[in-house]
């Protein structure tokens, strides 16, 4: 199992660089060419939810990505160091990220309303996706399928 | 590739041209346009979105905050995107029911509703 692991430090510049990372390594561990695009985006909204986070909590440990080529699966783990587990669930829909939106007054909500629309597009987009966590914080891990270097060869 | 932002004026429409990556360190700035056109007393806005590469779901946040400002002066705000991988993001998330998405600009100028 190949593994590569970034960890950074809780700001925005940063998400764009672990995108680009994930997608370099899921590319190279086989992931096929149509799906990068979604890679590169549940990655980008995973990073950016913990980044938002850290920053809401004042958590000063780095938020951490693990990359792990399986046999036959390309597995990606987004960890934030938040200790108590969050609420919010995969479920959750883009319309109450809307009405949280709407009902915003320009404080939390806002926050809250891009949290929900970034767990509702990840999970529109990732068939195997899980959100839990672990001793360190919250974590979502989502896998996608990698292509066998067999059919490549007939 | 970081953030473009130009704006030009089409009769009574504001069309602001975005290019690059909307995205979670990019997307106050397109916000702060947005708002600072808002206002300017521009209330009926086009956002292009031909040149975005990327686009997540701080960007549509950003997005739906710019159609909260328009619609509380009775205005307008109209996308106008052909690139499948953006366009995908807003079937995922619902908000092709609440964006009138257009072809181009010329269209969006043209649409009344």
């Amino acid at each position: 199992m190949a593994t590569v692991e970034l960890r950074f430090s809780a700001l925005p510049s940063h998400v764009r660089t672990a995108r680009l990372v994930a997608a370099a390594v899921a590319r190279q561990a086989g992931v096929d060419d149509s799906v990068l695009d979604e890679v590169r985006l549940a990655v980008g909204e995973a990073c950016s939810r913990a980044v938002g986070l850290h920053v809401r909590n004042g958590v000063s440990h780095p938020v951490r990505v693990k990359l792990t080529q399986q046999e036959k699966r390309f597995l990606i783990e987004v960890g934030d160091g938040v200790p108590t587990p969050v609420t919010a669930h995969a479920d959750s829909s883009a319309a109450e990220a809307l009405s949280l939106a709407a009902g915003a007054g320009g404080n939390g909500g806002g926050e809250q309303a891009d949290d929900t629309m970034g767990l509702a597009v990840i999970s529109g987009l990732v068939d195997d996706l899980v959100i839990g966590h672990d001793d360190d914080g919250g974590i979502i891990r989502m896998s996608w399928p990698i292509a066998d270097p067999a059919d490549d060869e007939l | 590739m970081d953030l473009s932002l130009s704006t030009r004026s089409v009769g009574d429409r504001t069309v602001v041209e975005v290019g690059g990556e909307i995205d979670v360190y990019t997307a106050p700035k397109l916000r702060e346009q947005l708002v600072e056109l808002v206002n300017e007393g521009h209330y009926h806005l086009i956002v292009d979105m031909e040149g975005v590469d990327f686009l997540d779901s701080t960007g549509l946040g950003v997005l739906v905050g710019g159609l909260k400002r328009v619609r509380a002066h009775e205005g307008s705000l109209r996308l106008v995107c052909n690139q499948e991988r953006i366009l995908k993001i807003f079937r995922i998330t619902g908000l092709t029911k609440v964006f009138p998405i257009h072809g181009s600009v010329d269209e969006a100028v043209a649409a009344n509703d």
